[in-house]
Formats: structure tokens, C-alpha cells, sequence
């Protein structure tokens, strides 16, 4: 049990430092054009690398995971938002599951 | 007072679709934790002090496997480096004069879906704002938690795999609708896809653990953004 709970605490402070260090200390405004781009892109970037290919693997198979792709990229053209798409490919990939 | 500010209601109302989203991915948080012998009071600390999808699934993982504190600690940390990106890019749009303190505080709340928001909010945010945001997300996840660590043995199988989609789709929903707008956001996707397949798939380079891939991917596809497509007004 105390061996849990040390590695709650570490995981907890090696969580908590990459998420703090940056914006507690660097407070000053960058002009440049370049960074300014760059930071804009980053939500962009970090999410569909996260996303793709993992969500292939998020289900337990192929198939229901792609339909559930599928599903939640329609439901996001049409900017359904968070909740609608979530729930959405949750949905595709359970029936897809019980008639697949 | 903050529950008057106008920015902290503002950001509640942006946190409550996150949270409910939250709800199915903590859930199954819960039900792994449990099902691998951790107590549901522990599973909810795990949650509350983390806050975190992809870093505690592993962590926890890992502690269930019975592996040594230094392992858990670095393929944790590995797998958060990329919050150092998104906690400097949130420095860049954080009102100019808000506190060290305050900055340090709300930096606790920073997750991917978090900073989406906020990161693509067209103005400044503030502290409130952020507060706002976090809070909703954050008792949806100790609470999803708590419930798959308390139901964990009654829900079907099917149910759970179906579960492991939300995240995912919130990502999607996330990144659709700027793409749809921007012929650069698309490319940068498109990019930060691609690299990432190749870190999955590619012999010799599928060694590379998820965290860093992402760190990667990410780093070149905003690198070729900002070299391909500068913004005009940022």
C-alpha cells in the first residue's frame, strides 16, 4: 500500500511540473511571427497526432473502431461539439460491436 | 468575487461539455484500476491528484504490474512532456499581469481538452476563465472514476470497449472544425498524422514510446506550419 501510494505521489509531481513550469515562469509576450504560428498550430498538431492511429486501437477491433471514426469525424463537420460526437462514436462502436 | 465573474461563468459553461466527456473515459479508468487490485478510494486519488488520461492509464498500468517507482515515475513523465508545449503556448494568451501564483494554480488544470479550449479561445484568457474551465472537467473525472471503481463488475464488456472511443472523438471534434476553416490547419493535421503513423507502424521507428511520438509529431507538423503557412495576424 505505501509503495501505491509513492508512485501516486510521483506520478502526481511528474504530471503537475511539465504542466506548471512553462507558464509560471515564462511570463513575457514573444512578438515573433514564427513562435506566434507555431503555438497557434500546437492544439491542431498534439491532438491528431494523439488521435490517429491510437483510436484505431481504442476499442478492441478494427472495424468498430473505424465505423466509430467515421462516425465522430461526420458528427464533427457538422460541429456537433464535444459531447454529441463523443457520445455519438461511443454508440456506432457498440452496435457495431453487437452486429459485426 | 470569482462566481460573479462574468469570464469564470463563461468558462464553466465551456467546461461542461469536457466533463461529461470525462465521465466514460474515467469511468473506465476506474474499472482498470480496480479490476487490477487497487482500492476505489486510491483509484479516485489517482484521479484527483493526476488529472490526466493517457499518463495515469500507464502509471497505473505499471503500478499494477508490480514495476519499480523510477520506471513509473519516467514513462509517466515521458508520456506529459507535451504539456510543456501546451502550458507555454497557454503562457502566450494568459492575460499579460495575472500572478505567479495564479499562473500556478490553474497550470494544475491543464489537459488535453482544457488547453484546446482555451488555446483556441480568439482572445486573452484569465485566471477566472481557466478556473471556470477546470473546474466541471475536474469533478467529472473524480466522479466517472469513483463510478467505474464502484460498478466495475457489472458492466458488459462491450459496453467498456465502446467507452475507449470517447476520448478520441473529443479530439475529433476538437480539430474538425478549424480544419474545415484553414486550408494550414488541415496540412499541419494531415502532418502530425502521418509522422505519427509512421512512429506506429514503421519498422525501427515503432520502438518509440507513445509520448515522445507525440512530442515529435507535434513538433515538426507546427514547425512546418509556421515555416509553410505564417499567420497574418497572431
Amino acid at each position: 500500500m505505501y509503495r501505491i501510494l509513492a508512485a501516486v505521489l510521483l506520478m502526481a509531481i511528474v504530471t503537475y511540473i511539465p504542466r506548471a513550469v512553462p507558464m509560471t515562469f515564462f511570463r513575457k509576450r514573444l512578438t515573433s511571427r514564427f513562435i506566434r504560428s507555431f503555438l497557434y498550430y500546437v492544439p491542431y498538431a498534439a491532438l491528431a497526432a494523439m488521435t490517429f492511429p491510437a483510436i484505431l486501437y481504442s476499442t478492441g477491433d478494427l472495424a468498430s473502431a473505424l465505423i466509430g471514426m467515421g462516425v465522430a469525424l461526420v458528427l464533427a463537420f457538422y460541429e456537433k461539439g464535444l459531447l454529441i460526437v463523443a457520445l455519438g462514436a461511443i454508440a456506432a462502436v457498440f452496435l457495431s460491436q453487437i452486429f459485426l | 468575487m470569482l462566481l460573479r465573474d462574468p469570464d469564470f461563468k463563461y468558462g464553466l459553461k465551456k467546461g461542461i461539455p469536457i466533463a461529461l466527456g470525462y465521465v466514460p473515459v474515467a469511468f473506465t479508468f476506474g474499472i482498470l484500476a480496480v479490476s487490477g487490485g487497487i482500492p476505489p478510494s486510491v483509484a479516485v486519488l489517482i484521479s484527483m491528484t493526476n488529472l490526466t488520461s493517457a499518463g495515469q492509464f500507464a502509471g497505473t498500468k505499471l503500478i499494477i504490474a508490480g514495476a519499480p517507482l523510477f520506471e513509473i515515475a519516467l514513462t509517466t513523465f515521458v508520456i506529459n512532456i507535451r504539456y510543456l508545449l501546451m502550458s507555454f503556448a497557454l503562457s502566450q494568451k494568459l492575460v499579460p499581469n495575472t500572478s505567479m501564483l495564479k499562473r500556478a494554480l490553474i497550470s494544475f488544470g491543464i489537459t488535453d481538452e482544457t488547453f484546446a479550449l482555451a488555446a483556441l479561445e480568439k482572445d486573452d484568457i484569465s485566471f477566472s476563465y481557466m478556473v471556470g474551465l477546470i473546474c466541471l472537467p475536474y469533478w467529472g473525472w473524480a466522479l466517472g472514476t469513483a463510478l467505474g471503481a464502484v460498478v466495475f463488475s457489472v458492466l458488459p464488456g462491450l459496453v467498456q470497449n465502446a467507452m475507449g472511443i470517447a476520448l478520441y472523438a473529443m479530439f475529433i471534434a476538437l480539430i474538425v472544425p478549424g480544419g474545415k476553416k484553414s486550408r494550414a490547419v488541415l496540412a499541419v493535421v494531415a502532418i502530425a498524422v502521418t509522422i505519427s503513423s509512421l512512429f506506429t507502424w514503421a519498422p525501427g521507428l515503432k520502438q518509440v514510446s507513445a509520448g515522445w511520438t507525440t512530442i515529435i509529431a507535434t513538433l515538426a507538423a507546427c514547425l512546418a506550419g509556421a515555416i509553410l503557412f505564417p499567420r497574418e495576424e497572431v
